[in-house]
């Protein structure tokens, strides 16, 4: 069923991929395993005539109940019928069955889920309240319904069962397109000028494909269950054999004739169970091959080893008089960070990096996506993904916090060392107000009444500039603008009155002018609470206008490190020197259009 | 240099809402510019300022409730979709994120030779052009054969680019296209684009939210605030000499990358915004 | 939230409404020669026409339909046609076995589901993988097999409960329970394992979230961070396939009472259905319509205590 499915959906633009997953299908042992009984069972159905010992409808009241004999392999049932010629033409008309429900389901869930995800409009609210009809009623309350009206016609009951299910179909498919729907590659593609007919099959249908195929799989085995259910019921056509219909007569006979219940049994439980597990081996299957590798904004991912060289240190000189002298509040040295990976290696993504913070200072770490900055500021609180592990010494206040037990560190967290992220919306719980996930660390780490903290925290939210604390205390995160939430994340980060802070591009997802507003604050907090501050960043700017110290990382290292004035007035790291070059801020405006310029674009911009 | 190659006239977009009766969201209000072949005309402005609908408003990828487009002279703000069709050869589009810009499951060659195919270029004529294309945004010529995620971000954005450039157009509409990319990796993007406009004389509507960036490329620009433009004029002009306070504000607000310059710029933006309220 | 629920109620009315005058003209135009069914083959035609005067098979179908709707609205649904029992008697005798078997089973699933669901996603191992196999087979295992399964070895071979039949729980509790353990268990399996895997893959999303490291980063513990936050905000998902569960459940109970002679709704609908008695067959579309939407209704009010965006919208 599925093949011919793949095969009816399959574009040319993208017969690579289908082709290899049946091939990978096979390697996979529970894919190879459902796919050979598969074939096994449509294999005996198709070959009944010429398998069967005996005439199906034939029966002789001396059989009746009759045990397993070389005559009756598995014996007669309870009108004399032999069981396994009736069991092998049962197959027929069971796959048959549900094999016609499924393609009535899948030919008008697809269509109906590709025209309403594509074009929406009127289409797509009325194939909502046809998908919210067919669903009101229970599929058996339903199908009963139907025998009602049509009478004990299995190919009509089947084929009104596919337009039941066709809402599985469609919401797959529905999702999918619409999700795809507005991707930028379609857009390209109608700028492109490429007709619709064009954009659905070159760009659509391939999303759909896997998710249609898998779901065909799984709806495959509930339409067998439901066809072998109504049978069982005694609603089938008594004159046809059917799974359904020769559990009802063993299930008569139970207490005679216990046995006869196990090959109907095993004939639809085999079945269900390897429609079921082939469609997870393809889901399988299809998540390892296409999972994209994609990155988002400028997270950490992969990280390029660098050969090891030497750190230049920026010595401090006089120059850098301003520089806080406070006591090292944080003293990270020789830190390695690395993810165990599937086949038990370990992959290094921040190597060797040594930093030392002091009271009241702003240490910057800039680099490029994947240079480690991020993963470096996870390790120093220790809240990296699973699988992350540290090496090396991370001193804070006189404990080893790489070698601090989960629940010390815990108690650290938020009273100690307090976190900034990027994304603001992101990092809000959406399902609780803003207020009370101000109040709940306070309660814990602090020990505050509930009172006392809500009173902190609405003098928190005036404190980093929110207008109206109280309407603020009680909104929810989508409420808020993304300046209103990384204010929040900010009088979260602050509300514990924390020694050290780690700023993860704090402002990286802001428009500039609330960038601006949000550096103001961060300088004005960090100068009131005298706090350290690691700023993680690869805007040079914002190094320029908050920290005292920088750092430069690329590929999991420190390349150069000291004061900020003496890293902007003297490069020394070719690396360095390159970032600095590729800086446009002091580069000169480019200027009206000149004319000649625009005489050579009219001449040449047709024949190129 | 009377000759405009693009006119936007007094553009109006409203987006409708969900909901019976609930007022259309304005996101464009009376918008006019204008690009003269070979010109790149920067747009500037934050988040819900309009400079990506303007851009898709060009391409008639979003609904113009009002006003014109003109391209050379005609109007194509209302064009039926057969009637757009024929403008892919004209117009045509760089977006902003590399990643969801190209289609995952198309190799390269598939990506680029689609405009082509589209436009009833015949296929070995096709494939012959994707090589140039390749060689023009300075990809290797086997690269055809692969797939968008084994390429880098900047990589990616250069396909992006020969794909635009593949029916030769007169004008490309760039939609943010370095915002998603590393600093230095941006700079060598954007020396593609001027190398490319030297040569072949197209003309950019080049829509970011940086400053630097557009003052680096653009001949002429644009400050949008809320579906307005505020300011417009020469690059020059309006990015180092800003008369709007919005555009002055703005331009104060950026960081500069020098800690010196930097002091004395917050203290200016301070005074501004002292003066202001 | 008030107009939330007034808008979802109409909705509610108008798809029950819908769905019915559907179904009435669906059964009432294909039912052939009825009143030749109800008074037997042998009858003259003569009794034959009687029957369907008296029944108003004779007049319009438009005319039916009016005169059930007018008495529907008021609660009458009219009578059998075989045994002339009114329809709404037989269903709400029946109706009460039924719900406390799929209510019970819902129960026992949402509470099973969960702690499985949420012990496989944040311990992993071997939990994960055995949630992850039983997943696969109860989806895949029809629940009739494996009340089947339970019958013949539990009941009928080892005698540890009744085969079938069902005791009033104010007759005798310990009957009563000893009636419903195998009906409930037959329907639970398949559930359970399937929500299982939702709240599973639920916790697992919330777990990746950005404002779990966040809410981390503040102190607070990783027990803290489950069960009030990701638990929280993964709820409204398994809700949502919870609510389907339930009505797949409405459908696995028809098979169910069958197999257990438990005398719910399923008998009803079964003998209503071989034996063509239309009003009694519309009665039970109708009813299960109406607890179908009373669902997503009660679903619908949890997603807006759980989720303040659908609260506000």
């Amino acid at each position: 069923m599925s093949e011919s499915l793949s095969a009816s959906l399959e574009t040319p633009a993208t017969a690579a991929a289908p082709k290899g997953l049946f091939r990978r299908l096979l390697k996979n042992p529970l894919g190879a395993a459902s796919l050979g009984v598969l074939t096994l069972i449509v294999l005996t159905a198709l070959l009944a005539p010429v398998l069967a010992p005996h005439d199906p409808d034939a029966a002789s009241a001396n059989d009746i109940l009759a045990s397993p004999s070389s005559n009756f392999l598995l014996g007669a049932d309870g009108s004399g019928h032999d069981i396994l010629s009736r069991l092998l033409y049962a197959s027929r008309v069971s796959l048959a069955g549900a094999a016609l429900a499924l393609a009535v389901a899948a030919a008008l869930g697809v269509t109906a889920g590709l025209v309403s995800g594509y074009y929406g409009r009127w289409f797509e609210t009325a194939s909502t309240w046809v998908t919210n009809l067919l669903m009101a009623l229970p599929g058996v309350v339903a199908l009963l319904a139907v025998r009602a009206a049509v009478g004990p016609s299995l190919w009509t009951t089947m084929a009104i069962f596919g337009v039941l299910l066709s809402p599985a179909f469609y919401r797959v498919v529905y999702t999918a397109v619409s999700g795809v729907r507005n991707e930028l590659y379609v857009d390209a593609a109608r700028v492109s000028g490429l007709r619709d007919p064009r954009i659905i099959s070159r760009h659509i249908l391939i999303v759909v494909r896997a998710p249609a195929i898998i779901l065909a799989a799984s709806i495959g085995s509930v339409a067998i269950a439901i066809q072998s259910g109504i049978t069982f019921l005694g609603l089938g056509d008594p004159s046809v054999p059917t799974w359904g219909g020769m559990l009802n007569d063993a299930f008569a006979n139970m207490y005679t004739a216990p046995l006869q219940l196990t090959w109907p049994s095993l004939a639809i439980g085999l079945t269900a169970i390897s429609l079921t597990l082939l469609s997870n081996a393809l889901r399988d299957e299809l998540e390892r091959s296409s999972r994209p590798k994609r990155r988002r904004g400028r997270r950490d991912a992969g990280t390029a080893t660098v050969r090891h060289e030497p750190v230049l240190v920026h010595e401090d000189t006089e120059d850098t008089e301003d520089a806080p002298s406070g006591e090292i509040l944080l003293d990270v040295q020789g830190l390695t960070v690395s993810y165990d990976q599937a086949d038990g290696s370990a992959k290094t993504v921040v190597e060797d990096v040594s930093l030392t913070v002091r009271r009241g200072e702003v240490h910057g770490l800039i680099g490029e996506s994947g240079s480690g900055k991020t993963q470096t500021a996870f390790a120093i609180m220790r809240l990296m993904p699973p699988g992350g592990q540290v090496a090396g010494s991370i001193l804070f206040e006189g404990a080893d916090l790489a070698r601090l037990s989960a629940k010390e560190m815990t108690r650290l967290r938020g009273k100690k060392i307090a976190y900034i992220p990027q994304e603001p919306m992101s990092n809000i719980d959406p399902s609780f107000s803003i207020g009370s996930q101000l109040v709940e660390p306070m309660r814990v780490q602090l020990g505050l009444s509930k009172a006392e903290a809500r009173d902190r925290a609405l003098r928190l939210l005036a404190r980093v500039g929110i207008p109206d604390p109280e309407r603020t205390f009680n909104a929810y995160p989508h409420e808020v603008s993304g300046g209103m939430a990384q204010r929040v994340l900010i009088a979260g980060a602050v509300s514990c009155d924390p020694d050290l802070l780690i700023a993860d591009e704090p402002t990286t997802a802001l428009d500039v002018t609330v960038q601006a507003e949000v550096l103001d604050l961060l300088r004005d907090l960090q100068s009131d609470l005298n706090m350290g501050v690691i700023l993680v960043t690869h805007n040079f700017g914002v190094v320029a206008d908050l920290c005292d110290r920088v750092s430069v990382m690329r590929g999991g290292r420190i390349v150069e490190t000291g004061a900020v004035q003496s890293i902007f007035d003297d490069p020394r790291h070719s690396y360095t020197q390159s970032l600095f070059e590729a800086i446009l801020d002091d580069s000169r405006p480019r200027g009206p259009l000149e004319t000649d310029v625009t005489a050579a674009a009219s001449t040449q911009g047709a024949s190129s | 240099m009377s000759e405009r190659l693009l006119e936007v006239d007094d553009v109006v977009v409203d987006y409708p809402v969900k909901g019976l009766r609930k007022k259309p969201f304005r996101a464009l209000n009376g918008v006019s510019l204008d690009i003269r072949p070979g010109e790149t005309v920067g747009l500037v402005g934050e988040s819900g300022s309009g400079k990506t609908t303007l851009g898709r408003a060009v391409l008639g990828l979003a609904p113009v409730t009002g006003g014109a487009i003109r391209y050379n002279g005609r109007d194509i703000s209302g064009l039926s979709r057969s009637e757009r069709r024929k403008l892919a050869a004209e117009i045509q589009v760089v977006f902003q994120d590399p990643y969801t810009s190209l289609n995952p499951s198309l190799t390269i060659e598939q990506i680029l030779v689609e405009p082509l195919t589209a436009q009833d270029v015949a296929k070995s004529d096709a494939t012959r052009r994707v090589r140039e294309l390749l060689d023009q945004v300075h990809l290797p010529s086997d690269a055809g054969g692969r797939l968008p995620r084994e390429f880098s971000g900047g990589q990616r954005q250069r396909i992006a680019i020969a794909r635009a450039l593949a029916l030769s157009p007169q004008l490309i509409v760039c939609d943010e296209p370095v915002s998603a990319l590393d600093l230095s990796t941006q700079a060598r993007v954007l020396r593609l684009f001027e190398e490319i406009q030297n040569r072949t004389g197209v003309a950019y509507l080049f829509v970011s939210h940086d400053l630097a960036v557009v003052r680096h490329l653009s001949h002429r620009v644009a400050v949008m605030y809320r579906g307005e433009i505020v300011e417009w004029g020469d690059g020059d002009q309006v990015t180092a000499r800003p008369q709007h306070p919005y555009t002055q504000k703005l331009f104060l607000a950026a960081p500069v990358p020098d800690p010196a310059a930097q002091r004395r710029r917050r203290a200016e933006r301070t005074r501004l915004l002292a003066d202001g309220a | 939230m008030y107009r939330f629920i007034v808008r979802r109620l109409a909705s509610g009315v108008v798809l029950i409404a819908i769905l019915t005058t559907l179904t009435f003209f669906l059964l009432y135009l294909s039912g052939g020669d009825i009143a030749r069914r109800i008074v037997g083959e042998g009858a003259t035609e003569e009794a034959v026409q009687a029957k369907a005067h008296e029944l108003g098979l004779d007049r319009s179908v438009w005319s039916q339909f009016t005169d059930w709707l007018s008495h529907a609205v008021s609660g009458d649904l009219g009578s059998s046609w075989f045994n002339g029992q009114p329809v709404s008697d037989a269903i709400s005798s029946r109706l009460s076995v039924t719900l406390s078997l799929v209510i019970g089973a819902t129960l026992l699933t949402a509470v099973l589901a969960t702690v499985l669901g949420v012990v496989a996603a944040t311990r992993g191992g071997w939990v994960d993988r055995v949630v992850q196999f039983l997943g696969v087979l109860g989806h895949a295992i029809p629940n009739f097999l494996i009340a089947i399964g339970l019958v013949s070895l539990l009941a009928v071979q080892w005698h540890w409960f009744d085969a079938t039949g069902y005791t009033e729980f104010a007759d005798s509790p310990s009957r009563w329970l000893s009636s419903i353990t195998l009906p409930v268990l037959a329907l639970v399996t398949g559930a359970v394992s399937s929500v299982a895997q939702q709240v599973r893959g639920a916790v697992i999303d919330a777990l990746r979230q950005d404002y779990v490291r966040t809410l981390r980063s503040r102190g607070l513990s990783e027990t803290r961070v489950i069960y009030r936050h990701v638990l929280r905000n993964a709820a409204g998902p398994a809700l949502s396939y919870l609510g389907v569960q339930f009505v797949g459940l409405i459908g696995g109970a028809v098979i169910i009472e069958q197999i257990f002679a438990i005398p719910g709704l399923g008998q009803v609908a079964v003998g209503a259905t071989s034996q063509g008695d239309i009003p009694l067959v519309m009665g039970l579309v109708m009813v299960t319509a109406v607890i179908v939407v009373v669902l997503n209704l009660l679903v619908d009010l949890a997603q807006g205590w759980l989720n303040p965006k659908v609260r506000h919208a």
